[in-house]
């Protein structure tokens, strides 16, 4: 069996007195499409703050690729291959779609030594592969919601991850943007990247996933298939009782 | 192409520059035109980190002031020369900008202004207890001689104030055009965001700090000698601040031509009025052009110029690509 890319290791996080996240453990084999899903403020996010470096956690170990990063700062998690899209989107507003691309090849994928005509190559196949190809000069401030989505994704890929986190994507997009958004995140899983999908739309997790993972108040309530995560009488009373 | 139509025009600048010194007669030209000079310094310098970066430094006269008196340490205790004393102060403004850095760490927005308010102060009360430098009441300074080829101090200033800003300039466009400029950007436009794309925002702000700070420090060195004076009130004034935040402001902060513009426009403004009117309406001119400005014309001349002499259509990505 292969190493993992990612393993979470008892990872706990506090605010304060409260424990937003509660000694949760996870691995992720190379290449896999792992769901998250929770209630609204179950941890995922914080979770995955975590694990980008976004924030430190309080407890616990993060080892990426077999290094522990627990300690290294986000830009560098970031080098090392792990990117993520944020719940809310956070474009360069000021930038456009190609200058928030570049941000990423310029500071992320800083050792592949591209040339100036390499970079927005490789920016142009990136966004037109995501469906953006018509938008490459467009402020980032002016896209619509379900661009800036895709835009998100698109900046986390030109970063070359190995593993790619993608929170809440599809949130108030319509069914059939869902299915585009989710056609793209599959496409990139067959290129060889490892992703988290955290997600509240069932039907897009059921459809992505190879395995399920559930959190409820910071604390994981059920982990295995989809369909017996969903199955599971913890699970549906974690979501019931909301 | 462009590298070396700047290159040209900053040749150009400072050729105009000296033979100014040796064809005019009346020396006001070179008093008046140093504050000029200096104030386009001081707004470039302060746009590397306020406009680039998007933190909003209040502490300029700190800079400025520590620069002062830095010069006048030097001058007093060792006796040195006026390119050592800019050069030190430029050195001392690097470290100061370097602590500056360490604060954005934590603070943010309006409190990182706060503290730099706050530093300004501290440094002020320091000097002001400083009783080699003079302290309170001040200090009187000696000019040397001036150096060959130049036989008026006032035009040896002149020159190295136009110089000075050729390099500030000259750094400030590097910064802008190059990743450091990007990530700067990104940076100010979102930090958690260009953090998790890989961009080393403590870094890059330290780098930032660090370089305005040099500039700002610097431009205060020979002001002492410029003054043949020194004292805190003065070397410390906060018209500093408001006058670099205000020129980048007004002239634009998303080019380093804006702050050369805004400079230009708002200290030869002043100077005029000052001669003509009196200094104490300056303060009234700078507050009603900066509120004119962030009401009709948010982002400066620059601005100004791109809404009325740029096609809307040819260049979507706005100031960003330009050199
Ligand atoms: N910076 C913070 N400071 C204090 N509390 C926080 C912070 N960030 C998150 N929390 C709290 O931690 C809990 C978990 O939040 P989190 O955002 O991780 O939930 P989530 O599972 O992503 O929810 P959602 O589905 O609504 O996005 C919430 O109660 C939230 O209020
Ligand atoms: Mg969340």
């Amino acid at each position: 069996m292969s190493h993992p890319v990612l393993h979470v290791d008892q990872v706990t996080k506090r605010f304060g007195g409260f424990t937003a996240v509660d000694n949760v453990s996870l691995t992720l084999r190379p290449g896999e499409r792992f769901g998250l899903i929770g209630p609204n403020g179950s941890g995922k996010t914080t979770l995955i703050n975590c694990i980008s470096g976004a924030l430190r956690s309080t407890e616990g170990r993060v080892t990426f690729d077999g290094h522990d990063v627990s300690t290294l700062p986000a830009y560098k998690r970031t080098r090392r291959g792990i990117a993520r899209s944020f719940q809310i989107p956070r474009p360069f507003k000021s930038m456009t779609v190609l200058e928030n691309l570049l941000v990423a090849i310029d500071f992320a994928a800083v050792g592949h030594g591209l040339n100036a005509r390499q970079q927005e190559s490789e920016v142009t196949a990136i966004l037109d592969k995501m469906g953006l190809g018509s938008k490459t000069h467009v402020l980032s401030s002016q896209l619509s919601q379900v661009e800036l989505r895709k835009m998100e994704l698109a900046r986390a890929v030109a970063s070359r991850p190995k593993l790619l986190i993608s929170d809440e994507a599809m949130a108030g997009l319509s069914s059939s943007e869902i299915d585009e958004v989710l056609d793209l995140l599959i496409a990139l899983n067959k290129d060889g990247i490892t992703i988290i999908m955290i997600e509240h739309i069932m039907h897009a997790v059921m459809r992505f996933s190879d395995r399920v993972l559930c959190m409820e108040a910071g604390r994981v309530i059920a982990e295995g298939a989809p369909k017996d995560v969903m199955a599971n009488p913890r699970v549906q009373e974690a979501y019931l009782g909301v | 192409m462009r590298g070396n139509g700047f290159w040209l025009a900053a040749a150009a600048f400072i050729s105009a520059a000296y033979g100014l010194t040796v064809f005019a007669t009346n020396d006001y030209v070179f008093f008046a035109g140093y504050i000029i000079l200096q104030f386009m310094v001081l707004a470039t310098a302060w746009n590397i980190l306020g406009g680039y970066a998007g933190y909003v430094n209040f502490g300029t006269n700190a800079f400025f002031g520590l620069g002062v008196y830095t010069a006048v340490f030097m001058a007093k205790a060792f006796g040195a020369p006026l390119l050592l004393q800019i050069l030190v102060a430029g050195l001392v403004g690097a470290v100061l900008g370097f602590a500056v850095g360490l604060l954005t760490l934590r603070m943010h927005g309006i409190f990182f202004s706060i503290a730099t308010i706050a530093m300004s102060i501290i440094i002020e009360t320091f000097i002001i207890n400083w009783k080699f430098v003079g302290g309170a009441s001040g200090v009187q300074l000696l000019r040397p001689p001036p150096t060959a080829p130049f036989d008026s101090y006032i035009r040896m200033l002149f020159v190295i104030a136009a110089v000075m800003v050729v390099l500030a300039v000259a750094v400030a466009r590097y910064v802008q055009n190059s990743w450091i400029g990007r990530g700067l950007r990104a940076v100010r436009d979102d930090e958690i965001a260009a953090e998790c794309t890989g961009v080393p925002t403590l870094q890059l702000k330290l780098l930032a700090c660090s370089i305005s700070g040099f500039f700002l420090c610097a431009m205060g060195a020979p002001a002492a000698m410029y003054l043949q004076y020194a004292d805190p009130a003065s070397a410390f004034n906060l018209n500093y601040s408001v006058s670099a935040l205000a020129m980048s402001l007004i002239g634009g902060t998303a080019h380093w031509i804006g702050p050369l513009l805004g400079a230009l426009l708002l200290a030869s403004t002043q100077q005029l009025l000052t001669v003509t009117i009196s200094s104490e309406v300056n303060v009234l001119v700078l507050g009603l052009m900066l509120v004119l400005f962030v009401v009709g014309a948010p982002d400066g001349l620059i601005g100004l110029y791109r809404r009325f002499f740029k096609p809307k259509s040819s260049d979507p990505s706005g100031g960003s690509s330009a050199p």
